[in-house]
């Protein structure tokens, strides 16, 4: 069911924003794209805070005369913009009014797990905690487009983890649209099941996570998000990646089960005609199915199990004599992996 | 390395500090202690004293009334000939006030632009107050309101509120402190408003009265009542810098 249609143009310093957009319910989008490429002009577009050219239509109707308190439309603007003066349940309160705001509040604080929390004032609050509670005050108005502005770019390490799985949990079991904004390859990966990638105001790739992941279309996305991402289990100190294949890291999670991600750069991949003798102990075999040009560098789109991508030199798709349907092998350190527990 | 300070520049200096320092030292010097509870506590001088306090106060609030939403329209809304209007509310901080009582007796007087009948009452001394007393309330306000980061009242609205009622649950609660400085700062302004009171409001003891007017009145028949009020006014001042201690900047 299409929850959100958009057609806008907005201005964004000197430049025009101008951007199409559709989606369904249950879709969680990730807006990419570099800086002051107006991603969060496009969210301000959408939420009504800015003047909008074209329309926006939410569950079929025309909100785009609509000023932002009348859309259904949550905002949780960088590091999450709560009341410094009002405590954590209040700030939640404050969005739905009436006299059971109050207990509704801490609901919602409750299902976010940070019921504890609901009597300090946002002084009182870690970055993560404040993330929290910011998007406890948006859901708890039950909008129907969530709108993220970089929901983890302000936080540390810990606390991006712990905002991450949140995210992953409720945002899957809500029923609008969300769009969230960020710069990281890791999130788009683990909370978005599509991408918006836009650049210059215009919206330059609309995809799955997967197929943007393997085919960026543009040279800054490849950079930001021209990574392998495989999803899997821990077992005995490596992952079963999912569909096939296994991959060894240095900080493997304990618990056998955990599902997690695994990262790693296009550039940490290396190819070899032979399979490789030595220290790398992820190696596997794969058909190469494409070769891009990337600036002076070749992206090799290969699969297998699982199926990658790697950034070569021009001398080595030479050396190896690369072409379509090529079966090389691929090795990548160990150490060069990210895994990121979800 | 050290810097020779010049005494050329500190000569001056030290001349400037003693310009301002030795008037107040000597109010304090000069004034009669041992008479001065007796004198403030004489029936006219109490009824001047209530009489400031009343005036005072409501020239904070008619300041209040209309300033804050005033300096929100400055610092929010865009309009031509905004500069403009900046420059009309801070008319009254360079207008000598003995002008600014003409301006409103010619406006507001008996047969003034729009004839109130309010010249010579309580309300002519409380609107002379408020007229040299807003421009500071407007200046700290709206400083306050530009510096404040615009997202809140942004979330504010995703999150139901219209502009008014984000002004007051959201706006209001965030500049408090400017708004407790620049009410200091009007209200102080207000308790020593002389010239534009005596001329739109008069001198009538009970009714226009200020402390002020009553010290000026009285250093000619009875210096030290007139001192002992002084010496009361000094105190409030103190009392006020030390409360601001340094939150009144009209800065972005």
């Amino acid at each position: 069911m299409t929850v959100l249609e958009a057609d806008v143009t907005g201005q964004r310093g000197e430049f025009t924003i101008r951007a199409q957009l559709s989606a369904s319910a249950g879709d969680v989008i990730a807006l990419v794209g570099p800086n002051g490429a107006g991603k969060s002009t496009l969210l301000r577009l959408v939420a009504g805070l800015v003047p909008v050219g074209g329309w926006v239509r939410i569950d079929g109707a025309d909100v785009t005369t609509q000023p932002p308190e009348r859309r259904p439309v949550g905002w949780v603007p960088q590091q999450g913009a709560l009341f410094p003066h009002l405590t954590a349940v209040d700030n939640v309160a404050f969005g739905i009014g009436g006299r059971r705001a109050r207990s509704r509040s801490m609901h919602w604080l409750e299902q976010l797990g940070i019921a504890d929390l609901a009597t300090r004032k946002p002084a009182q609050l870690s970055g993560g905690q404040a993330q929290k509670v910011a998007l406890a005050r948006a859901l708890a108005r039950q909008p129907r487009v969530l709108l993220l502005d970089e929901p983890l770019a302000a936080l540390d390490a810990v606390g991006r983890t712990d905002v991450r799985r949140t995210l992953r949990a409720h945002l899957s079991a809500f029923d609008g649209v969300t769009i969230a904004v960020t710069h990281d390859a890791v999130d788009v990966a683990t909370i978005a099941d599509r991408i918006i990638a836009v650049d210059g105001g215009r919206v330059v790739q609309d995809d799955p996570v997967a197929d943007a992941m393997r085919r960026p279309r543009t040279r800054w996305l490849a950079s930001m998000l021209g990574s392998n991402a495989c999803h899997g289990h821990v077992r005995d100190g490596g992952v079963d990646v999912d569909g096939g294949g296994r991959l060894v890291a240095p900080d493997i999670p304990p618990n056998d089960g955990t599902e997690v991600l695994v990262v790693f750069a296009p550039q940490a991949v290396t190819l070899h005609s032979r399979p490789p003798e030595g220290s790398a102990r992820n190696a596997w075999r794969v058909v190469v199915r494409d070769l891009v040009d990337a600036g002076g560098r070749v992206r090799v789109d290969a699969d297998g199990s699982p199926g990658v991508v790697a950034e070569v030199t021009p001398a080595a798709v030479a050396e190896l004599g690369l072409h379509e349907g090529s079966v090389v092998w691929v090795s990548v350190k160990a150490t060069e992996l990210t895994v990121v527990p979800l | 390395m050290r810097r020779h300070t010049p005494l050329g520049l500190i000569t001056p200096a030290a001349i400037g500090v003693a310009f301002l320092g030795i008037p107040l030292v000597a109010v304090i010097a000069k004034a009669p202690w041992s008479d001065v509870p007796g004198l403030l506590w004489s029936a006219d001088a109490r009824t001047a004293l209530r009489l400031s306090l009343e005036c005072s106060g409501g020239a904070l609030l008619l300041s209040l009334l209309v300033g804050v939403p005033l300096a929100w329209v400055l610092a929010r809304v865009d309009f031509p000939g905004k500069s403009a209007l900046r420059s009309l509310i801070m008319v009254p901080l360079v207008l000598p006030p003995v002008v600014g009582g003409v301006a409103l007796l010619l406006a507001f007087g008996r047969h003034g632009l729009l004839p109130l009948h309010i010249a010579f009452t309580t309300w002519a001394a409380i609107a002379a107050e408020a007229f040299v007393a807003l421009p500071f309330l407007v200046l700290a306000v709206e400083g306050a309101l530009l510096s404040l980061e615009p997202q809140y009242e942004e979330v504010a609205a995703t999150l139901g509120h219209g502009a008014f009622a984000t002004f007051w649950r959201v706006t209001v609660p965030l500049i408090a402190p400017a708004l407790a400085a620049g009410s200091a700062l009007a209200w102080a302004r207000a308790l020593g408003e002389f010239g534009a009171t005596v001329t739109f409001a008069g001198s009538l003891p009970g009714t226009t009265q200020t402390l002020p007017s009553d010290i000026y009145l009285e250093l000619e028949t009875s210096p030290n009542k007139a001192i002992a009020l002084s010496v009361v006014l000094l105190f409030v001042s103190v009392l006020v810098l030390f409360a601001l201690r340094g939150r009144w900047r009209v800065s972005r």
